[in-house]
């Protein structure tokens, strides 16, 4: 990683067991800020583990997360996970419509979410405005995830952690996610990180990748580093020995 | 009623015996213990209470009162067991419903001042509660892990843990106090209270029964309200740590 990148997230040592087992094991690595970072490893990685982590849903056993050099903890919990913006693959909607759970965000401080400001959040995601008034049940798979972005979108987070949100999708739809994320890191300089299984997807995003296995970050670098790793246990994992 | 027409009455658990042990039900030992335990438990009660009634002590009717409160939690706290401090919470919830439906009783003059209306109502209303508080704890627990990822979402958003849990919370508010509700819509329709019966058995006017039934009812229905919105509000914190985070956190391991 190149030194002029400064790290948005950092892990120093972290280790995080869910009391009986350990599932993130003496992690340290950046997340740099601006940029996409791909996270990839087989499933019980740890990955969606790491993400809870950084969005304080959970805080580690042992070592340090820093968010902008800062430690996690001294941050207010509300005002970290509005900065840190989580988007599951499981993209859980309350009930109601569209315009509801775009509105979530904004009513749970009080304040309301105009049509406009809506619509225009659709537009990013790359939906249709007649969508607002939809109930959620009836959306596609791809349209769930898009709403889910939108949603975790509406904090405007500095740091968007993407979990697998592509990966129930078709190919259409995952090329339309991909280029609305690659939009949305530009036009608004949100640093991403995107847990995927796919490696041609953590290439072609990602700036930086990372790739864990049971607990462990074994490497990361530039994406590049899928193409030809230097860890034998990576190098078998990219040829799909391991999964 | 004489001990004789009791002893006779003992017929009415001798058909359920017979019925199981000729059905194999296997009902038997639950029945007798059952039966023994009512009534050793109600004697005890009607001899403590001819005393209590008799000196008109407001200690011994604190006492009673401290008893019935104490056997309530007992029975009650396991169905919390999942929630930290659920012992003290269910005897804040207990001691407050109490004073405050006997405030408004006693305060206005509704019943008088005599331990022959104070127990009877304590036990009607502390009985209530602990029912509510099963009930309320039961559906509590199991809507907060039916609704595990709405309430994660919404912290994820930077909600607060009252607005993470507000769904759950609500719901088992209503599911727990609409029983008592709908119990009152029907109520002398399909059947007679139970208090109001044995009044009228015990040769009471039937319109003055039904006075005092319509206001246990009525007290039943603040009870079964505040019960669960008071043990809600008290537990829910209890869930989430200082970082506002959900305590037993699942994981799924990826």
């Amino acid at each position: 990683m190149s030194a002029y990148d400064q790290p948005i997230i950092e892990f120093r040592n972290v280790s995080y067991s869910d009391g009986k087992q350990q599932i993130i094991k003496q992690v340290s690595g950046i997340f740099p800020e601006g940029k996409i970072t791909t996270l990839v490893g087989p499933s019980g990685a740890g990955k969606t583990t790491l993400f809870r982590l950084c969005n304080g849903l959970i805080s580690p056993d042992t070592g340090d997360i820093l968010i902008h050099q800062k430690p996690i903890e001294l941050y207010n919990p509300i005002e970290l996970r509005r900065n840190i913006g989580l988007a599951l693959q499981s993209a859980t909607m309350i009930h109601g419509t569209v315009l509801e759970n775009l509105s979530l965000p904004l009513a749970l401080r009080g304040e309301t979410l105009s049509k406009v400001q809506a619509a225009e959040l659709l537009q990013v995601v790359g939906l249709e405005e007649d969508l607002l008034h939809r109930n959620v049940r009836d959306l596609s798979g791809g349209q769930r995830q898009k709403v889910s972005i939108a949603r975790t979108f509406v904090n405007r987070p500095k740091v968007l952690l993407l979990d697998e949100i592509t990966s129930s999708l078709d190919r259409v739809s995952q090329q339309e996610i991909e280029q609305l994320i690659l939009s949305i890191n530009k036009k608004y300089g949100t640093s991403i990180v995107w847990i995927t299984h796919n490696l041609e997807q953590a290439i072609s995003i990602g700036d930086y990748s990372w790739v864990m296995m049971a607990g462990e970050l074994i490497e990361s670098g530039k994406s590049e580093i899928l193409r030809h790793p230097r860890e034998e246990k990576v190098q078998r994992f990219v040829k799909g020995d391991i999964k | 009623m004489s001990f004789i027409a009791l002893s006779l009455a003992l017929i009415f658990v001798l058909i359920p015996l017979v019925l199981s042990k000729t059905l194999k039900l296997d009902l038997e030992k639950d029945t007798t213990i059952a039966t023994v335990r009512s009534i050793i438990q109600l004697f005890i009660v009607g001899y403590i209470l001819k005393f209590v009634f008799s000196t008109e002590s407001y200690l011994y009717i604190t006492l009673m009162i401290l008893l019935m409160i104490g056997a309530a939690v007992q029975n009650a706290r396991k169905k919390g067991a999942a929630i930290q401090g659920i012992t003290w919470k269910l005897i804040a919830t207990f001691i407050f419903v109490e004073l405050l439906t006997q405030s408004i009783l006693l305060g206005f003059g509704i019943t008088p001042r005599t331990a022959q209306y104070i127990i009877p109502i304590s036990g009607m209303v502390i009985g209530n509660s602990m029912v509510l508080s099963i009930l309320f704890l039961n559906r509590f627990t199991a809507e907060v892990e039916a609704r595990r990822e709405e309430t994660e979402l919404i912290l994820s958003l930077g909600g607060t843990p009252r607005q993470a849990i507000h769904s759950s919370l609500i719901n088992a508010i209503k599911a727990s106090t609409i029983p008592t509700i709908e119990s009152q819509k029907t109520i002398g329709l399909v059947q007679l209270p139970g208090m109001m019966s044995g009044q009228i058995i015990a040769g009471a006017d039937p319109v003055q029964a039904v006075q005092f039934q319509l206001l246990i009812l009525f007290l039943l229905l603040t009870t079964a309200t505040i019960t669960s919105t008071m043990l809600g509000f008290l537990s829910y914190p209890a869930l989430f740590n200082k970082r506002m985070q959900m305590i037993r956190y699942p994981h799924n391991g990826s």
